[in-house]
């Protein structure tokens, strides 16, 4: 029956020539090949949340007097709801985690050169993507946290000279966050993201289908000098098996983290109440937030949180084009790169820590 | 999965196989998809939104009289005037300390009766202890319901 | 001879400064007299910016309104002579008089602040102030000592002697001084003991300007004890259900038999803390037996109070415990916490019907408490069984994952056999 069904669409669109390159696609097999996971489970996260929040649209409100009430009965009183809102918020926090170890794994397999620069600024974008979603998600439920975290983060934005005051008042949709910055955020959150992330994520993964696996230069060398260590998998069945491996493993990890640890939902904004002590940004926003409290308040005659704010794009920027900086150097010399992998890796880990622990 | 250690191939019955995969795959579809029709189902309490709540019916009250509501997670209090028609709405929650106020319908008036504090009928503080008038709330009467509402925020 | 020739040197060169001055200030109305007060020593002294805030310099009154004389002279002889009115330093006995010689003039008042009582000074003359002062005792408060001088501040003014928040300290000044005091053969605990009571800390901490401070309970032109048989009036202007369940209980005539103050009995005066159960117990702090016999008919009814009241107050705790933990486990339990209050809001009324003294009333509102803190003690319940219910449900879906995870792992070494 099935098959009868693939027969006949196989003979008016020629699947199988859509399917050839899947056949073929082929993974190395090495003791890094558990890295290259993480893109797959980054994606399976994604697809999580594209279908939690779809879910969460059958019920909630944007609007300054409905959005937490809204939440409030998704927990409360629909059926289930609390898991739905669980898992989305789980996963949103996985995806961030996932989407980091995806990035600095490519960084220290090297896997960025040539020819696959693009595909690491794409990826470098999808994870700007990310914290994007992450930031206009996290006002949504119109709690207090999220209400000051929004005026500070959008106070951030603001601070870039020339154009931070008019992001800031296309960010908020006025010059206070207010019910007109909660709708804004849900059409980002909802609309604008998914758009930019669908094109990003094909752009992405042709990339990849294209160029196949990249193989660890170290790796590649052993293979060169002795051809017959050379493994791979086949994509299909083999390593789509273990990736699927992957998934139910991430699965069951968010069911446990939504059960035993459902996301807390907080008290209703107040725009006029005082600011709650200690409030600080989401974890993967943290190192950058407490990177700017290390900033002095003044840097000779500049601002010091400009200068924090400006140094956080330009590094951002600097990251992104970071596959045009690694030259192939002669004679084997070690490239740096990975010492600046590490040491941003270290970075990130101690000021998110330090960030967390700091009052 | 990092280290792939290589197990002797050994001949697995398929009939295991299928017994765990497709028993697996099944059971976990299953409940994944169980719980996302059971949220398909919308909830016995309808969700009214806190912006508009059925205070009353028409006739619960008699003239000169008044009547405690939830509006959201505080309490409302609704008066019948004494002509039997005009309905006023207000915060019951005293603005002193939060005393749950009380109509008076003999002095025409909200009282609470933690401190003496005194109210009008259109929730401004008269005498006593509150610091503020009480919220006032919009009433419709649509058919024999009577909702009440607040005044929506930017 | 040489003495006046001298004055006359004196009066000349300070009516050249004067003139200076008057020259440098072209175009305000002269007022001399702060010319040289602002220079002289208290008490005497006054200087301009302490005059400017007083609310009489802002209406556009001058020195010479209260003392008289002419302030347009820059001729110290002339603007401080008899001739001209000048009263010079007022007497203290003079003070109240004075005052109310235009606050107490409803017509003069009406030009300034129409909504300005004018009976301070009758007040004051019912007043045990105003008495003793009428008796010849320059010692007691007049209106300065309170209101100060020369920088008189409407009561609203933040800054004022009588202010809400300064109040007891002004009257301190004087009733905390033991010194001072000592003819009079008073306390001087009062101040202490309202700074322990839990109307100073609504006042002070609580910034409830409407809590009581000294004036709200003595009044403040007509000052005076409110006296044993009017203790429960004063309390009830904001106690209403407290005195009328008093003033109809037995308490009531038995405590007006015996003279004893009302209220004051167990709460005493000036630091009421706030009331605790413990009040009812045999303890340190219960107030019943020091009256009452240990088994006697009214001991039974305390017995009995007291514990039907712990008990509403230990069910609001279990269920406070409960609620809190299934919050901490993940459960939304915000509408049963929120009915907390209509609990707590029972417990309160049921401690308030204690001035019946009657144990049936009190169960009666023990128990509207009981229904409504075991409501919500059951919805923590629930919501633990709930919890329950979630983890089973992510076991058997952990299981069903496990058999997959299981049967993916034998397909693949399957495949790659």
């Amino acid at each position: 029956m099935l098959k009868k069904i693939i027969d006949w669409l196989d003979e008016r669109l020629h699947l199988d020539g859509l399917l050839e390159p899947f056949r073929h696609k082929t993974v190395p097999t090495h003791k890094l090949s558990c890295w290259y996971f993480f893109g797959g489970i980054t994606l399976f996260l994604f697809l999580i949340q594209l279908l939690t929040g779809i879910l969460l649209l059958l019920y909630y409100k944007p609007g300054a007097n409905e959005a937490f009430e809204s939440v409030q009965y998704i927990v409360t009183r629909v059926q289930f709801g609390w898991l739905i809102r669980s898992i989305h918020s789980w996963s949103a926090n996985l995806m961030v985690f996932t989407a980091v170890a995806h990035m600095f794994s490519v960084l220290f397999l090297k896997a960025y050169r040539k020819p696959r620069e693009l595909t690491w600024i794409t990826g470098m974008l999808l994870l700007f993507l990310v914290m994007g979603f992450g930031f206009s998600g996290y006002l949504l439920p119109w709690n207090q946290l999220a209400f000051f975290a929004t005026t500070v983060g959008t106070q951030m934005a603001g601070q870039v000279p020339l154009i931070g005051q008019p992001i800031l008042i296309f960010l908020r949709g006025g010059p206070e966050v207010t019910g007109a910055t909660l709708t804004r955020f849900f059409g980002f959150h909802v609309a604008v993201l998914p758009g930019l992330v669908f094109v990003l994520i094909a752009i992405h993964l042709f990339f990849v289908q294209r160029q196949g696996m990249s193989v660890p230069p170290k790796v590649e060398k052993e293979w060169e000098q002795n051809p017959s260590l050379r493994r791979e998998m086949k994509f299909f069945p083999n390593f789509a098996l273990r990736e699927m491996m992957a998934w139910y493993v991430a699965i069951g990890a968010l069911g446990v983290l939504a059960a035993l640890f459902p996301w807390d939902l907080g008290v209703k904004a107040d725009p006029f109440g005082a600011a709650a002590a200690g409030i600080k940004p989401e974890w993967y926003f943290l190192f950058m937030y407490q990177t700017l409290k290390f900033i002095p308040a003044h840097i000779g005659f500049i601002d010091g949180e400009v200068l924090g704010i400006m140094g956080c794009g330009v590094v951002a920027l600097l990251w992104m084009l970071l596959p045009f900086f690694d030259r192939e150097r002669a004679g084997g010399k070690k490239s740096w790169m990975t010492g600046i992998g590490i040491f941003a890796l270290v970075y990130v880990i101690v000021f998110t820590v330090y960030g967390y622990v700091a009052k | 999965m990092c280290s792939e250690n290589v197990v002797n191939p050994e001949p697995v019955r398929r009939g295991l196989i299928g017994l765990f995969l497709g028993g697996g795959l099944l059971a976990t579809f299953a409940s994944f998809i169980y719980p996302v029709l059971r949220y398909f189902v919308p909830p016995q309490v309808a969700d009214l939104g806190v912006d508009e709540v059925v205070a009353a019916k028409v006739g619960d009250l008699k003239p000169n009289a008044s009547a405690i509501f939830r509006f959201g997670s505080k309490p409302g209090l609704l008066i019948l005037d004494a002509d039997g028609e005009t309905y006023h709405a207000v915060s019951a929650s005293c603005t002193h300390l939060g005393c749950t106020v009380q109509y008076k319908g003999d002095a025409k008036e909200i009282w609470c009766p933690c401190h003496n504090g005194v109210y009008n009928m259109n929730g401004a503080n008269v005498s006593g202890p509150p610091p503020r008038p009480l919220q006032k709330f919009n009433v419709h009467v649509r058919g024999d319901q009577i909702f009440v509402s607040r005044n929506t925020e930017a | 001879m040489l003495r006046n020739n001298l004055r006359r040197v004196r009066r000349t060169a300070i009516g050249g400064i004067v003139l200076l001055a008057a020259c440098l200030s072209f175009g305000q109305a002269p007022n001399t007299c702060l010319d040289c007060h602002s220079a002289l020593p208290e008490p005497q002294g006054v200087t301009q910016e302490k005059f400017a805030q007083d609310i009489h310099a802002q209406k556009g009154l001058t020195c010479a309104s209260c003392h008289g004389g002419d302030p347009t002279s820059m001729d110290m002889t002339v603007a401080m002579s008899k001739a001209k009115g000048w009263k010079g330093h007022i007497d203290k006995k003079q003070v109240p008089a004075l005052c109310g010689s235009c606050h107490s003039d409803p017509n003069f008042m009406k030009q300034y602040n129409p909504g300005l009582r004018t009976d301070q000074l009758s007040q004051y003359h019912t007043s045990m102030h105003g008495k003793q002062l009428a008796a010849g005792n320059s010692k007691v408060a007049v209106c300065t000592d309170c209101h100060s001088v020369h920088d008189i501040k409407p009561p609203s003014d933040q800054h004022s002697t009588v202010y809400p928040l300064n109040v007891a300290k002004t009257c301190s000044k004087c009733h905390a001084d033991a010194n001072y005091m000592k003819p009079f053969g008073i306390a001087t605990n009062q101040y202490a003991n309202y700074t322990t009571s839990v109307h100073y800390d609504a006042l002070t901490k609580g910034g409830d300007l409407s809590a009581p401070t000294c004036v709200t309970c003595h009044g403040n032109h007509g000052a005076t004890p409110p006296g044993v048989d009017k203790v429960q009036n004063v309390c009830a202007t904001c106690h209403v259900f407290q005195a009328q369940m008093y003033g109809k209980s037995t308490h009531f005539k038995a405590f007006q038999d015996k003279n004893l103050p009302g209220c004051v009995v167990c709460h005493s005066n000036h630091a009421i803390h706030p009331p605790t159960d413990a009040m009812l117990d045999t303890g340190k702090q219960g107030v019943c037996m020091s009256c009452h016999k240990p088994g006697d008919k009214c001991d039974v009814a305390r017995v009995n109070i007291l514990s039907s009241l712990t008990k509403l107050d230990q069910t609001i705790t279990s269920a406070n415990q409960i609620l809190h933990l299934a919050e901490s486990s993940g459960m939304e339990v915000s509408a049963a916490l929120g009915a907390q209050d209509q609990a707590r809001d029972a417990l309160t009324k049921a401690r308030v019907t204690i001035h019946t003294y009657q144990p049936s009333l009190v169960a009666a509102e023990v128990q509207n408490g009981m229904k409504i803190a075991n409501a919500n003690f059951k919805a923590g319940q629930d919501a633990m069984v709930e919890r329950n219910h979630r983890r089973i449900g992510l076991g058997i879906c952990l299981i069903a994952i496990a058999f997959a995870l299981f049967g993916l792992w034998l397909l693949i070494k399957k495949i790659e056999a």
